[in-house]
């Protein structure tokens, strides 16, 4: 069978879905961060397939823009995280259950 | 030769994506790093099958290259040895499970919808390197500009956030 548009899509679906498996399921905030990374990359791939499949450069011009503004999240993420271990010495979600530090 | 190549690439990010989420023998932070490594290059292999050349190497040089680098250098310095004596609570597992289930359902739907029978339209856009610079440069010259200031807030933020005295 050849491939098309909506084999694309599956497996932009699929990969969301195991992003989102992992935001719900694991409970290590470094995971979870990795885990949005995942569901990021999974709408990137959805744009990319978009922009091919309809001769529209536009799809690739919002995915690199998608890209950077994610590297500029990991870092500030990170060092957010870097910043609560030090005052709670701790990294697991179970354990940051309330609002005051 | 093409659905060949889509087949390895997408089964491969499937595969290293769910290790990333749930590997059955570590719960080790660092090996999920590493598949997410796999995960973003094979992913990068299908951006090249979309001819998407200069997505897939910023793909590997910003994913792979500094936010994994990122990861590695906290995971390294925070040191996280009780991740795997806890246990997976059974609550995680049901809500992952019914959240999971329904955003698939909706996917499903969705594609489904769409009627995946019709062919679509031949792609056309061939090498698209250049004209994306072109459009990057003149269209989207004020968003990009934008980006280059919000990687100038992040880069203070950051150095701010790690400052030892956090007030």
């Amino acid at each position: 069978m050849h491939v098309g548009l909506e084999h694309y899509l599956i497996v932009s679906a699929l990969l969301f879905c195991l992003g989102l498996l992992g935001v719900v399921m694991r409970r290590n905030l470094l995971v979870i961060y990795m885990s949005l990374e995942l569901m990021l990359n999974a709408a990137n791939l959805a744009l990319v397939a978009f922009s091919r499949f309809n001769s529209n450069l536009n799809g690739q011009v919002m995915v690199f823009f998608i890209i950077t503004v994610a590297a500029a999240e990991v870092a500030v993420g990170l060092a957010l995280i870097v910043a609560l271990y030090r005052k709670r010495q701790t990294a697991h979600v179970e354990d940051l259950a309330t609002m005051k530090l | 030769m093409h659905d060949l190549f889509f087949y390895l690439f997408a089964f491969l990010t499937l595969l290293c994506g769910f290790l990333v989420v749930a590997n059955p023998f570590s719960r080790n932070p660092v090996t999920s790093a590493m598949f997410l490594v796999l995960t973003i290059v094979s992913m990068a292999g299908l951006f090249v099958l979309l001819h998407a050349f200069f997505l897939a190497a910023v793909q590997i040089l910003v994913y792979a290259g500094a936010v994994i680098v990122l990861f590695l250098f906290v995971l390294m310095m925070l040191d996280l040895k009780d991740e795997r004596r806890r246990k997976i609570n059974r609550f995680g597992i049901i809500a992952g499970a019914i959240s999971v289930g329904a955003v698939g359902l909706i996917f499903l739907k969705a594609i489904i919808a769409t009627k995946p029978g019709t062919r679509l339209a031949a792609p056309t856009v061939e090498g698209a390197t250049k004209a994306l610079g072109q459009i990057l440069f003149t269209d989207y010259l004020l968003p990009f500009e934008i980006l280059s200031v919000l990687l100038l807030v992040a880069m203070v933020g950051v150095i701010l956030l790690s400052k030892k005295d956090l007030k």
